[in-house]
Parts: structure tokens; C-alpha cells; sequence
């Protein structure tokens, strides 16, 4: 149908991209996570598998991905929670004003991430909004300092940044249901608990998936929000890669870190492609 | 208005003789500015096959999700076997439906599909495990128990849909044009078995299609809706036979509308004239184009003879249907055999009482 030279032309340049900017570095990174650092800083080009046998010796890094794991789930459950009934609502009750509430969900995500972040800080702080008024009803005489600077802070932020990207799957396969399966179900005696049990959830899986996917895999290479609400607590495997690329210098171990995780995502897209599919009925 | 026409409808409103099961009346709804049905009022016997009829836009579709509860009436109540069916959610109503385009759950296969309004209730799993094996048996579906819906014809869609609703032994069911979706060899094989599948197990069924030739094939009565008013509610036959206005005559079948004057029980239409017991006034008549015959002999009591020119000739197999014009220029429809031996030019006659007297129907408002 298209000429050869309008396919290349088209296919070329996102394969370029994609090429430059994507596999280059990754091999880059790839390869540098078999190399060393020389006492004198200087980087040793000779293959060894030490990064990955320090990556599993020292305690520290492992503690640090469960952690961010563990702070991701929390993540992915709570903005599940919220972004559910939320896309639930808008897709059948909302009614008219569904575009309003639709765009309220949407004009968030325009507000600089790093704004939303440091909102908290000063939302959550010792001298914060939430303490003040705490302390102005009189809840407590002392402000909550454990607020800030743990890992709630970096759930409550993240789980904020991210339930939109949870939200907008689950809102448009609750969008493809065919409204007649809903009117069907209530026809054959079904009551709208039943209904939604039985049909509405299991047909919006592969948007709760979706979602899911999104929430967990994006709130796990967070570093911004540990590292300015997480405090020592709430640390990050990224905020580690971060340190090994810059203060500490160690180039090698960070390309480790970093291409573990890599194989770690790839691994929870494929599972989630793969659950997706699986839900999946037209 | 004809006397006659009064007394046709006011016998067809009735339902056929037995006990009532649905009844529905002075039903109105109107969405914002539009209103779809005007103070509609409808019996549905026992076991009857009741056919809504209607061009699109006629209120059909939503008169029938009004009965299954998913529009709520404006005014008017809908009362089955003695009890307010419009006061009920659509889970309590004991009444099932067929969609349009079957609503089969995608994530079930067929038996689960089928299963789907038993499991609901409290019954044994036994029992609804033994009446979900007994529809798959009625629509011949077993071997496709365990398929999924997208991996089944629209033929066996149609026939899962049929299971899922009759399998909770409703009180009454209901088609949305069930029949649409299918191709024409399909479609007039499944007006076949549905309705000996309806003879089979009993259940009112209420039909709803625009297609006229299917509503007459099907249906014990037909109640014609148009622009939200019921223009006839009859039997296929009467409503052929005696169309109560200017709509039902055209809709269903050919028609010749004739519009004369009355005068001393004398129609008079151009040339034509011929008694009617309708008062004087403007009268409107229906003469279908099968009642026009070549004249022969001479002429009998009741007959009305004219001279006609053959204009056009449209060839329908078994029949024919020529356009006539007569000696004052008005132009007839015709329908003879095909065998039929014509002239360009020649003496025509119909009975007077097949000129059957029609109402206005009112304009497009």
C-alpha cells in the first residue's frame, strides 16, 4: 500500500530514537555493571561479577529494594483503593457531570511533580498545616514528628502523585463495558452488588492491572520523594543508584543496582501483559 | 371517524380471550423536550405472542425496557398477575430479556451464561445444574457448554441469549429485535424456531422489531406503534383485512389510499363511487392492490368497474404489481398473478366493501 522508501521514513526516525537513547544506554549500563573502580577512582575496564556478588553480600542494598517494594505495594493498594471508586463513580453514577470530574482527576497531573512533593513537606512538617491543627484542637500538645521524613510521608505522597495513572485504566475499561451487560444482569435477578461482583470487576481487570502496574512499577524508581519527605527511614533503591553515580562514585555497583531493577520491571510487564491478556474477552 | 373502525378497535385493545397476565396502562415518557410515549394501554394475555411494531423513533424499544424496568414510566402503572410490576427494581421483576445484541457475559462461557439467573436465587445447585443441562438441551447447545461467547456464531448467541432468559421461567419475555443482527437465511429460520419454541414452553412473549413481513409471520397480535401513539392493536389478519388508519394500511402490506367524499352513503372518489356506511363528510379508504381484478361478464351487486392503462409493470415472482391509470388519471396499484392475461388497456372492478375505511393518521408533529 506504501512505497518502501515512505515506510522507512516513517519507521526510521522512533527506531532511531529508540536505538540512541534507549538501548545504547542500557548496554552502556549493562556493561559497565561487569566492570570496577580502582582505589584511585578511575574506572577498570576488566569483566567481573563482584558488583552482583556485593549487591547480594552487603545487607543494605536487598533491605533497601524490599523496602521500596514493600513502600510501592502500599502504593499500588492504596491508590487502587481510591482510583477504584473513583473511576467506578465517574463511569456510572456521575452523570453529567462526568467531563468535570474527569478534568479534576486530569488537571493535577499538569502540577510540576516537585511542587506536589514539597507540598506535603510543608502539609506534614513539625511546623506544618496538619500539626498546627492538631495541636489547635487540641489532639496533641506536641507536633507529630513522625510524619515527616518516614516512609507514611513517601506513601502518602507517591499514592497521591500516582493514583491518577491507577485511575485512567480502570476508568476506561470500565468505559468498554457494554452498558447492556449491566441491564442484563439486573435482569436475570441480579441486584447491583451481585452485579457488580459478578460482572462489572471481572470485566475491569485488565484496567485494574493496568493501574496497578502503573503505581507499583512507577513509585518504585521514585527517588524525589524519599528524598525529600523519606528521611533515613524512607530511603529508596534509587536513592542508592543516585548516591553510587554521584557522591559515592561507584559507577560500576550503581549499573548493578540499576540493571537488576531493570530485569525486575521487565519482568512485572511481562507478568502484567500476560494477566492482562488473560482477562481479556474481545 | 368511521363507526366501523371504532368498533374494530375497541374489540382488538382487549387481549385475545383468557386471562390477562400483563397490563399496561396510560403509559406516558417523555425524554426532556420529546415525548416517546403517549398514554399507552396494552394487554398481554397468558401465553400469547405479542408483536410491538414500529419504525424507529416509535417508542417501541422504550415501552419494552419500561416494562423490563430500565426506564421508569412518567405516568401510567403496569400491572402483572394482579401486582404493580413498575413499583419493582428490574431484579425483582419476573420478567426476562432478550437484548438486541444478546448481552452474553463475555467472561462466562455458555453454560455459566445460562446459569447466570438461577445462581442467583437460592436453589439447589443440583436443580439449577439440571435446568441449565435442560436449556442447553432446548436450544440444542450442549456441545458448546464450555465455549466462550466470542468463540460462537451469532446464530448460537442468539440461541444462549434464549436459554439464559427462559431458563428462570419468567412470567413473560421479552425480544429487542433478537432477530436483527442475523442474516436473511438465519433470520427466517429462527423466526421458525422461535416460535415453536414459544408454543413449546408457554410463556407470554413480548416482541418488539420494525420489520413488518416478521411481525406477521410471528405473531398471534401486532400492536402498531407509531410516534409514540398505538395506531392498531390486531391480529395480522385484521389489521391486513381492517387497518384502522391510514398508517397500518400503508405499513403493513401494499395499499391504495382513497380519499372521497361522502355523500348519502355514497363514496365518491374522482370516477369511482361506491357504498359506504360511513357519514358524509371526507372519507379516507384502503384498497389493497390484490382486491382490483380484470372485469368480466356483467357487473354484480356491489362491484365497482372502471377503465384502466397499465403504466408500469414490476415483476415479484409470484406476483405482479402494475401501476393502473384510470381514465381520470388516478393512479392504482395492481397486484395480479403472473400468469395473468393483461391488456395495455381494459375493464377493472373491485367490491366496495374491499374498500375498507381508514382514519387519518396525524402528521409528523
Amino acid at each position: 500500500m506504501f512505497s518502501r522508501s515512505y515506510r522507512a521514513a516513517i519507521t526510521l526516525p522512533p527506531l532511531l530514537w529508540v536505538t540512541v537513547f534507549l538501548l545504547v544506554p542500557y548496554a552502556i549500563v549493562f556493561f559497565y555493571s561487569f566492570w570496577s573502580v580502582s582505589p584511585g577512582q578511575a574506572i577498570v575496564h576488566s569483566w567481573t561479577l563482584n558488583n552482583y556478588c556485593e549487591l547480594l553480600r552487603v545487607g543494605v542494598y536487598l533491605q533497601t529494594l524490599f523496602r521500596s517494594m514493600w513502600i510501592a505495594a502500599r502504593v499500588m493498594i492504596l491508590s487502587l483503593l481510591l482510583g477504584y471508586p473513583l473511576a467506578y463513580h465517574l463511569s456510572f453514577h456521575a452523570g453529567k457531570r462526568k467531563e468535570l470530574f474527569y478534568q479534576l482527576v486530569i488537571i493535577p497531573l499538569w502540577v510540576s511533580y516537585l511542587v506536589r512533593a514539597y507540598a506535603w513537606k510543608t502539609i506534614l512538617g513539625s511546623d506544618g498545616v496538619l500539626n498546627t491543627l492538631l495541636q489547635y484542637v487540641h489532639l496533641t500538645s506536641h507536633p507529630w514528628n513522625f510524619l515527616l521524613y518516614s516512609p507514611f510521608a513517601v506513601v502518602l505522597t507517591l499514592t497521591h502523585i500516582y493514583t491518577p495513572f491507577a485511575f485512567l485504566p480502570i476508568y476506561a475499561s470500565l468505559e468498554h463495558i457494554p452498558r447492556d451487560l449491566v441491564e442484563a444482569s439486573n435482569d436475570l435477578g441480579a441486584p447491583p452488588l451481585q452485579t457488580f461482583w459478578r460482572v462489572i470487576l471481572p470485566l475491569s481487570i485488565p484496567g485494574v492491572v493496568a493501574g496497578a502496574t502503573f503505581a507499583f512499577v512507577l513509585s518504585l524508581g521514585d527517588f524525589l520523594a524519599p528524598l525529600l519527605l523519606g528521611g533515613p527511614s524512607g530511603i529508596m533503591i534509587s536513592n542508592i543508584v543516585v548516591s553510587l553515580f554521584g557522591a559515592a562514585y561507584n559507577w560500576p555497583l550503581g549499573a548493578a543496582i540499576s540493571f537488576c531493577m531493570l530485569l525486575l520491571v521487565v519482568g512485572l510487564l511481562f507478568l502484567s501483559e500476560r494477566l492482562e491478556r488473560k482477562w481479556a474477552f474481545r | 371517524m368511521g363507526t366501523i373502525t371504532q368498533s374494530v378497535d375497541a374489540q382488538s385493545a382487549q387481549a385475545k380471550p383468557g386471562s390477562s397476565l400483563l397490563s399496561i396502562r396510560e403509559v406516558s415518557k417523555s425524554f426532556g423536550k420529546n415525548l416517546v410515549l403517549r398514554r399507552i394501554s396494552l394487554e398481554v394475555a397468558e401465553g400469547e405472542f405479542l408483536t410491538i411494531l414500529g419504525e424507529s423513533g416509535s417508542g417501541k424499544t422504550t415501552l419494552l425496557r419500561i416494562i423490563a424496568g430500565f426506564e421508569n414510566a412518567d405516568s401510567g402503572e403496569i400491572v402483572m398477575s394482579g401486582e404493580r410490576l413498575d413499583l419493582l427494581p428490574p431484579y425483582r421483576r419476573r420478567v426476562n430479556t432478550v437484548f438486541q445484541n444478546y448481552a452474553l457475559f463475555p467472561h462466562l462461557n455458555v453454560r455459566d451464561n445460562i446459569g447466570y439467573g438461577l445462581s442467583v436465587t437460592k436453589l439447589p445447585k443440583s436443580e439449577i445444574a439440571s435446568r441449565v443441562e435442560q436449556a442447553l438441551a432446548m436450544v440444542k447447545m450442549q456441545t458448546y457448554a464450555n465455549s466462550k461467547p466470542a468463540q460462537i456464531s451469532g446464530g448460537q448467541q442468539q440461541r444462549v441469549a434464549l436459554a439464559r432468559a427462559l431458563v428462570n421461567r419468567p412470567g413473560l419475555l421479552l425480544l429487542d429485535e433478537p432477530l436483527s443482527a442475523l442474516d436473511a437465511n438465519l433470520r427466517r429460520q429462527m423466526q421458525v424456531e422461535l416460535k415453536s419454541l414459544q408454543h413449546e414452553v408457554g410463556i407470554s412473549f413480548v416482541f418488539v422489531t420494525h420489520d413488518q413481513e416478521e411481525a406477521m409471520v410471528m405473531s398471534e397480535r401486532i400492536a402498531l406503534l407509531r410516534m409514540g401513539d398505538l395506531e392498531q392493536v390486531a391480529s395480522p389478519r385484521e389489521i391486513y383485512n381492517r387497518p384502522a388508519t391510514a398508517y397500518c394500511a400503508q405499513f403493513i402490506g401494499h395499499t391504495n389510499l382513497l380519499r372521497g367524499e361522502v355523500k348519502d352513503g355514497v363514496a365518491r372518489c374522482n370516477a369511482l363511487s361506491w357504498r359506504t356506511g360511513l357519514r358524509d363528510g371526507l372519507g379516507l379508504f384502503s384498497l389493497r392492490p390484490e382486491n382490483i381484478r380484470p372485469a368480466v361478464g356483467a357487473a354484480a351487486q356491489g362491484m365497482v368497474r372502471f377503465r384502466g392503462k397499465i403504466k408500469n409493470q414490476a415483476f415479484h415472482g409470484a406476483t405482479e404489481l402494475l401501476q393502473v391509470e384510470c381514465t381520470d388519471g388516478l393512479l392504482l396499484f395492481v397486484r395480479t398473478s403472473s400468469q395473468g392475461n393483461w391488456r395495455d388497456e381494459m375493464e377493472l372492478e373491485f367490491a366496495a366493501a374491499d374498500a375498507v375505511p381508514v382514519r387519518e393518521s396525524h402528521e409528523a408533529s
